[in-house]
């Protein structure tokens, strides 16, 4: 055995409190807890029932997304607007928050916001840092080189009693892309053409670590949209060795160290890129550089194709039901069909970059008529630097509606919805069958291709509105 | 949590790929604040047209699939969202396993700890029992085996850990709990502090 690590295997190893044997998991220690209001009232549940207490209110960032109105928030009666069931569980985590001692970036805190938008911006996620959230795309994290992973409920009350969880190590894949991309093709273009080429399931049991000249030269925006969707590939987590570009997009922010300490955290941080020669337990390359910009034409963020390809044919019963929930055809362009919805934001493409891009192309033109668009930042700080620079007013201006922060139409479940056989160019990241509501036809786009389409009412290629 | 060393049940099959956890439970029953009574959500829009009634070309709607409590399901069941809502919801509807050749993650783990058991089988076994849907098969926690009708047995793989908390109805917080001096430990002595 050569004493060779992984980026994966150095931030593990670090954690181990208890070592796993072959009866039992590993107990790995937990350095960022970050819970929202629908994934946590159980878990809170539990703990009131057992008299425990949270063991780490300083390790845990609560906030409200999933289910918070995007439009503004002022008292109780607005936030109705996502129905009863979204205002009780808003007011229940308020209420959990007091009674357990956590400070609460909520309404009125300015830095309320997407849970996976939130912890990078505020420079509470950072290299070598395990960080766990209930919710699946805890995999972003990972993009600054932390060991960052989704968890059910049972193991949000397990965290939130002990700091800790139980874990069998995964196993790791390697993705290497080389080469540039070509210009007009975005992170978001790329992780969706590796998804498609690894399925869905490419990366069950494993942590995929992503490397090569192409990731290289990526800002940090962009590497997360990479790593949130690695859970799309079915991963455990997403990871990205950390480099001076995270270094200089952490620097300054709010929650990373300061001074003296700052130095040292550099230092250890600049350790933990995999050694040459460390082996992987499976590994593929991408040729960045014949890249397309794509999208999606099924049910799940696999079956995607490039912009301007003909759909490919699929014979069995799976692969039909997807092309008939979402009424397209093998054999076509996806650019033949028109739009009803698009919807740019989410922990994938909800970033200042991302609304940038976006407004960059609506600038000085119109959506379509009959297409309604939503620009729904990540956060609040998202919204307000969006605001300092005017981009609100080109998205506005374009007939675009600009809204408060949140998930909103990436999960549907607080008032922004997809009706029944609309098309909706989204750059979230999921197109499940319902996912942006029942009947939603969902078609996964970078912000680019979402504005393209929105100005030509019917899925349009980014590269022809420079 | 309850000691499960044997199911025996009745299987009916779903047999599509990739069945998300968004299909399992949609978004939009997650605002409850309690994990009870998620069943009658299950497969919702699956299970029902948008007037509410019932669509009676889905499987769990025929009358074969009444009482039946062993899921097969197609390859990557569960994939998606990490809602612990989707065991529940598939627990409360009185499922008591789910079998497929590969379960994604999360699901998987959130499955075992909440005592619906997640079953991994080989192809060729998994093709036996998507083609004979409603035949009465055991699944025994401590030989992990599957035995058919006709005694033929399926082995399938369980965590060693899980398959332990299932026999033994162990509490996998209460287990964390018991590690909190060296978790102290740890604490004091790592070389850095988050
Ligand atoms: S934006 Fe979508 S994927 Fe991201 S945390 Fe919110 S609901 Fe989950």
């Amino acid at each position: 055995m050569s004493n060779k690590k992984t980026l994966f295997h150095k931030v593990w190893d670090d954690h181990v409190v208890v070592a796993e044997t072959p009866d039992t998991p590993a107990i790995l220690y937990i350095d960022l807890h970050i819970v929202h209001e629908v994934t946590t009232p159980q878990a809170f549940s539990v703990l009131r029932n057992a008299g425990l207490a949270v063991r780490r209110p300083d390790l845990t960032l609560p906030t409200l997304d999933h289910s918070t109105p995007t439009t503004p928030v002022s008292s109780f009666k607005d936030l109705l607007v996502a129905g009863e069931g979204a205002a009780n569980q808003v007011r229940q985590m308020e209420q959990n928050c007091k009674d357990f001692g956590l400070d609460l970036l909520g309404y009125g805190s300015g830095q309320r916001g997407i849970v996976h938008v939130i912890g990078p911006e505020l420079g509470a996620t950072q290299p070598g840092k395990t960080i766990v959230c209930g919710d699946s795309h805890s995999s972003t994290h990972g993009a600054f080189g932390a060991l960052a992973f989704g968890i059910g409920t049972t193991e949000v009350g397990h965290v939130l009693a002990t700091q800790c969880l139980l874990q069998r190590k995964p196993k790791t894949l390697e993705v290497n892309i080389d080469g540039t991309l070509p210009v007009g093709v975005t992170a978001k273009d790329l992780i969706l053409a590796i998804i498609g080429k690894i399925g869905v399931n490419g990366g069950t049991g494993h942590v995929i670590e992503y490397r090569g000249t192409a990731i290289d030269s990526m800002d940090m925006e962009s590497r997360m949209t990479i790593c949130n969707m690695s859970i799309e590939a079915g991963a455990r987590a997403g990871m990205i060795a950390p480099d001076d570009t995270t270094f200089e997009y952490l620097k300054g922010r709010p929650r990373a160290p300061r001074g003296a300490d700052w130095d040292a955290a550099v230092e250890r941080w600049k350790q933990l890129a995999t050694d040459d020669g460390a082996s992987f337990d499976k590994s593929i390359t991408i040729d960045a550089t014949q890249l397309e910009p794509m999208v999606t034409f099924g049910t799940n963020p696999g079956m995607v194709v490039a912009i301007n390809d003909p759909v490919p044919e699929g014979s069995d019963a799976s692969f039909r039901k997807a092309l008939d929930y979402m009424q397209i055809e093998s054999g076509k362009a996806m650019t033949s069909h028109s739009v009803d919805i698009v919807f740019v934001g989410s922990c994938t493409n909800g970033r200042i970059t991302d609304i940038e891009e976006a407004a960059r192309i609506l600038k000085g033109r119109q959506v379509a008529d009959g297409v309604r668009m939503l620009v729904v930042p990540g956060s609040e700080l998202v919204k307000k630097e969006a605001e300092d620079r005017g981009l609100d007013k080109i998205i506005t201006a374009a007939g675009a509606e600009w809204r408060e922060a949140g998930c909103s139409m990436c999960i549907a479940m607080n008032g922004d919805v997809v009706q029944s056989g609309q098309l909706s160019v989204s750059t979230s990241n999921r197109n499940f069958e319902g996912r942006q509501g029942v009947g939603a036809r969902t078609v996964l786009a970078s912000p680019a291709t979402a504005a393209a389409s929105a100005v030509a009412g019917r899925i349009a290629d980014p590269r022809n509105y420079s | 949590m309850k000691v499960i060393k044997r199911i025996q049940g009745r299987t009916v099959v779903l047999p599509t790929r990739d069945i998300d956890t968004d299909q399992i439970i949609a978004a939009r029953f997650l605002t409850t604040t309690s994990s009870e009574g998620l069943g009658k959500n299950a497969f919702y829009d699956l299970r029902y047209n948008k007037d509410g009634s019932e669509k009676t070309d889905f499987i769990l709607n025929q009358p074969a699939a009444e009482g039946c409590s062993i899921l097969i399901g197609g390859n990557n069941f569960g994939c998606g969202s990490s809602r612990e809502h989707a065991p529940w919801a598939l627990l409360d509807y009185g499922f008591e396993a789910v079998i497929s050749t590969e379960i994604a993650d999360i699901f998987r783990s959130n499955s075992l700890k909440n005592g619906l058991l997640a079953i991994v089988i080989d192809t060729a076994s998994h093709e036996r029992l998507m083609a004979t849907p409603g035949e009465e098969i055991v699944i025994d926690v401590e030989s992990t085996t599957i035995t058919l009708p006709d005694g033929q047995t399926i082995e399938f793989e369980m965590d060693g850990f899980s398959r332990h908390c299932l026999l033994e109805g162990i509490d996998q917080l209460g287990f964390l709990q018991q590690s909190s001096a060296a978790i102290r430990s740890f604490e004091e002595n790592r070389r850095w502090k988050p």
